[in-house]
């Protein structure tokens, strides 16, 4: 079996896998981060998106042997510490999660929207068009978008203030 | 009443560890040694198990058994259950066939199990139920439930002949016949209740741990009520007994009432675990959870309504197929009876109801309760009815309706539900409000300029929650009762524990259970932690289902409490020598009324344990448990208004407004009734125009079977709501709830039909309103 290695939250891990294995399953089994959640296999729920090197990425979709040497960011990764990421407090705030289990994808997925898309112009019309790639079944979506959009808000002001 | 008090938006407890990746779902949970279980499943929809080799797979590696239906018949294992039962018209019970947790002889539905690999890995025990060699003898199928009846149809099972489950009635057929004589008018329609497939995001996922040492099985599940999963695996299919069987259902990524039914998965994992000596995971793929997860609705329906000359309504008549599936699971005869029949009157003043519902077998999987069940399919069909009615009358739709509501409480209606409170006047005229009706014709105007066209459509829905009180639901054919059980446990320094019956699958109690306590004692939502969904700790309880843990669950935590409170006052009473009925509790104090003397709860909850100084005849220890059964059944109503605009060139719908008025009674936490509204809504607004689960007529194979041809409803399919509350406390428990969990699934889909209706002019709208069926409408 292969031996790949990369960063993952800012920690430098390797491991043994088949050429197969998916990413989320080298995430979820070898390295027990089982934050990032697996919902279709078929790369249209979202809820197993992460992001590698800086851009999201749905971790069902890539081979782990794929993301040999990349700098990956899971859920867990995000928060420093006690220090919530502005995106996860935006979604408490808003109760943007009700079962969890879509959730941290939706926060990836918004981070990304905001990374990408973020700023004084980013709108209810735009995150909606860009959440596409990220099934909810619980929330209806409607707190999910007031979270992003309250999330880019502080990362666009805290952008603005560094 | 403290900021995180009863009525408080209090942030959820629960929040931080879903948005830190640090859920614990059933699929996350590690055991050493754990094997992983792959189904071999059916291609086909009705065919003869000939012959199943598994020699090739046997030999391959990592594998260590494939497990057919024989194996399973052989250590005599019972099948799975239908928990309610049906009296047919005449009197017979419901003609129930087995329900295998592997087929042995005959496979019933495309996805039906045939044998279990259980390998190392997944990825070996996919390998290995590759080359697992099935025999199988095609037989004709029957997938469409009206067809299933007819002579010749295909036999599903040997215990139903022609497919036929039951036919059973509720109302008085003469009195119905007599009125609709005297009719003025009749409005006819003939809809059907597309079928759903519900989708919780977390696939279904079991964990079977065997102990050797203690002869003793623990399953992880995906479930919504691990005590009824534990008494169904124990005392019907005789997995394991009772005391030897845990059953846990940690953090449920949703449930929508799929996540209700003990499925054949788990109870394979669970045998399988003790016949390979080794933990047996498995966790469904997402074509996995199409194919088998209990699907909904699927009704087909012809009803008549009769009016008098003043437009009031004298009768309703209605009949309805309701396709089952293959096999009967808990609730499959209760959805489309008690749970469908007994909501027929609606918010309307009805005299003479007749319903019969005929149920039956069908080659596709089964169908059962989900978001609404039962309630869904009859306020769509009561409100499109109506709106027709309107049309066809030449009245206006708001007037029909208000004319035609029940304007007093209680109310007793025709078929069995006696509504014990509610203001319809109050709830239209808010959402009339909300919607600015008044302003429709003039953006009807505007869109018209833009090429568009606007409409809009109301829909009124009542329905029943709790589903209680045990001897109702007993005298109804119930199998179980409906209680809800609590303890509450106050630790020596003053925190509590409270253990329930109920089962958080994103409905938030951890945090509003706790608001709960913390209203009553002053402590703090973080003094409080909520214990739910394992059978070692809590003793027993129904699970969450139904909109039942706030009017049911939550009622059982007061009365348990209470009981915690009068002790503490005994004790407190004693303490301070004052009398016992001085004492009042609040901000975390148990006070001498009208005097400074006081001592913290933590302080009486110490001396309970200590027990130094306790009263005479009083107990050591602060803990009390409770078993409440409501006297009736909740009655959530609410108004829902929806807006679209249809582009006629493509047929493409937009809601541009929804507005939903809703009264659920006392409110405990405003953001959490909200967020489940707002998810209902779009459940509902994905059956009307998204979702429809279809299976070919003639192979039975499923055509929607994956997220590329089932379309759930994305963030830019819907709007963002306008929501508001019209509130009359319910009377029949001691916290004035309702129940909030399926009112938007079930508002919802008339009043998206209703709006195209209203936009395009054309009635022939079928759910799901897809742009093709839309630009057929208009341009015939």
């Amino acid at each position: 079996m292969p031996r790949i290695s990369m960063t993952v939250n800012g920690r430098q891990v390797s491991g043994e896998c088949e050429d197969r294995t998916l990413l989320v399953s080298f995430l979820r089994e070898n390295l027990g981060l089982t934050g990032t959640h697996v919902g279709c296999d078929t790369s249209q729920c979202g809820a197993c998106v992460i992001h590698v090197d800086g851009l999201a990425v749905k971790s069902c979709t890539m081979l782990a042997a794929q993301a040999d040497g990349t700098d990956v960011t899971t859920i867990e990764g995000l928060a420093k510490g006690d220090q919530l990421h502005p995106m996860q407090a935006a979604f408490r705030e808003h109760h943007g999660l009700q079962c969890g289990f879509c959730t941290p994808g939706m926060i990836m997925a918004g981070i990304d929207i905001v990374n990408r898309k973020g700023g004084a112009n980013l709108d209810e019309k735009t995150v909606r068009e860009e959440l596409e790639g990220n099934i909810c079944r619980c929330t209806g979506y409607h707190n999910i978008v007031k979270a992003i959009l309250d999330a880019n808000a502080k990362m666009s002001g805290a952008q603005a203030a560094e | 009443m403290g900021a995180d008090g009863l009525g408080q938006r209090v942030l959820r407890k629960e929040d931080r560890r879903f948005i830190t990746g640090k859920g614990r779902y059933t699929d996350d949970i590690a055991v050493a040694r754990a094997t992983h279980a792959v189904f071999v499943r059916s291609p086909y929809a009705h065919a003869r198990i000939r012959n199943i080799d598994a020699s090739e797979a046997l030999a391959m590696p990592g594998v260590h058994a494939v497990l057919t239906g024989k194996d399973f018949a052989e250590d005599k294992l019972g099948s799975l259950i239908c928990g309610w039962m049906i009296h047919s018209k005449d009197g017979s019970p419901m003609k129930v066939g087995a329900h295998p947790s592997i087929a042995a002889d005959t496979v019933k539905h495309v996805g039906d199990q045939v044998a279990v690999v259980i390998a190392d890995t997944r990825e070996q025990a996919r390998d290995a139920a590759e080359k697992v060699a099935v025999d199988y003898e095609e037989l004709p199928a029957v997938i469409d439930p009206v067809k299933a009846m007819d002579p010749g149809a295909p036999q599903i099972h040997p215990e139903a002949p022609n497919n036929h489950i039951f036919t059973w009635p509720i109302g008085d057929e003469a009195a119905t016949d007599a009125a609709f004589k005297g009719a003025a008018h009749v409005v006819k329609i003939d809809v059907i209740n597309n079928r759903l497939i519900p989708n919780a995001i977390e696939p279904r996922a079991a964990l079977a741990v065997y102990d050797e040492a203690e002869e003793s099985y623990t399953l992880y599940n995906t479930t919504q009520n691990p005590h009824v999963a534990r008494l169904v695996l124990s005392a019907f299919v005789g997995v394991a007994p009772e005391h030897k069987l845990r059953v846990v259902g940690p953090d449920v990524g949703g449930g929508f009432g799929s996540k209700i039914y003990v499925y054949p998965e788990e109870t394979v994992c669970l045998w399988a675990s003790k016949k390979v000596g080794r933990p047996v995971r498995w966790t469904a793929e997402r074509t996995e959870s199409f194919l088998t997860d209990a699907h909904a609705r699927d009704h087909v329906t012809h009803a008549e309504m009769a009016f008098d000359a003043d437009h009031r309504i004298i009768g309703f008549k209605v009949n309805t197929i309701a396709n089952i599936g293959a096999y009967m699971q808990i609730f499959s005869s209760a959805t489309p009876t008690y749970l469908y029949g007994t909501l027929l009157s609606g918010q309307y003043d009805m005299k003479n109801i007749y319903c019969e519902v005929t149920a039956v077998y069908t080659n596709t999987n089964c169908v059962d309760a989900y978001r609404g069940a039962g309630r869904p399919e009859a306020t769509y069909l009561l409100e499109r009815l109506i709106e027709k009615a309107a049309r066809e009358m030449g009245v206006d739709r708001v007037e029909l309706r208000r004319k035609n509501f029940i304007k007093s409480f209680p109310h007793q209606t025709p078929v069995i539900m006696n509504y014990d409170s509610g203001d319809f006047d109050a709830l239209i005229e808010k959402a009339l409000e909300l919607a600015d009706y008044k302003g429709l014709p003039a953006r009807k105007e505007e869109a018209k300029k833009r090429g568009k066209l606007r409409g809009l459509g109301f829909s009124t829905y009542i329905e029943a929650c709790g589903l209680a009180p045990s001897a109702a639901v007993g005298a109804l054919g119930g199998g179980v009762g409906q209680w809800e059980s609590a303890e509450v446990r106050v630790n020596p320094t003053g925190n509590v524990e409270v253990l329930t019956g109920s089962h958080s699958h994103g409905q938030g109690h951890e945090t509003v259970f706790a608001q709960l306590i913390a209203d009553r004692l002053g402590i703090g939502v973080e003094n409080v932690q909520i214990v739910h969904g394992d059978t070692d700790k809590v003793q027993f309880g129904m699970g969450t289902y139904g909109s039942r843990s706030g009017p049911v669950g939550l009622n059982a935590i007061l009365k348990a409490l209470e009981k915690v409170e009068a002790k503490a006052k005994k004790i407190a009473a004693h303490l301070m020598e004052a009398a016992e009925d001085d004492i009042v509790i609040e901000g975390g104090k148990l006070k001498v009324a009208g005097t400074d003397k006081e001592l913290g709860f933590g302080e009486v909850s110490l001396a309970a344990y200590t027990a130094h100084n306790l009263p005479q005849g009083i107990e050591p220890g602060l803990k009390e448990g409770a078993f409440y059964d409501p006297i009736n059944f909740t009655f959530p109503s609410g108004c829902h208004v929806c807006e679209v605009e249809v582009d006629p060139d493509t047929g493409h719908t937009e809601i541009v407004k929804f507005t939903a008025v809703d009264d659920f009674g006392n409110i405990m936490n405003p953001m959490i009734v909200e967020g489940q509204v707002h998810g209902g809504l779009t459940q509902g607004i994905g059956q009307a125009m998204f979702e429809g689960c279809i299976y070919d007529k003639e192979t039975g194979q499923l055509l929607t079977g994956s997220y590329m041809d089932y379309c759930m409803p994305r963030a830019a399919d819907v709007p963002s709501y306008t929501l508001g509350h019209s509130t009359t406390v319910c009377p029949s428990n001691p916290l004035g709830l309702k129940g909030c969990g399926e009112a938007g699934a079930i508002g919802s889909p008339p009043s998206v039909i209703n709006a195209i209706i209203d936009a395009t002019g054309s009635d022939n709208i079928a759910m799901p309103a897809t742009p093709e069926r839309v630009w057929r409408a208009i341009h015939g």
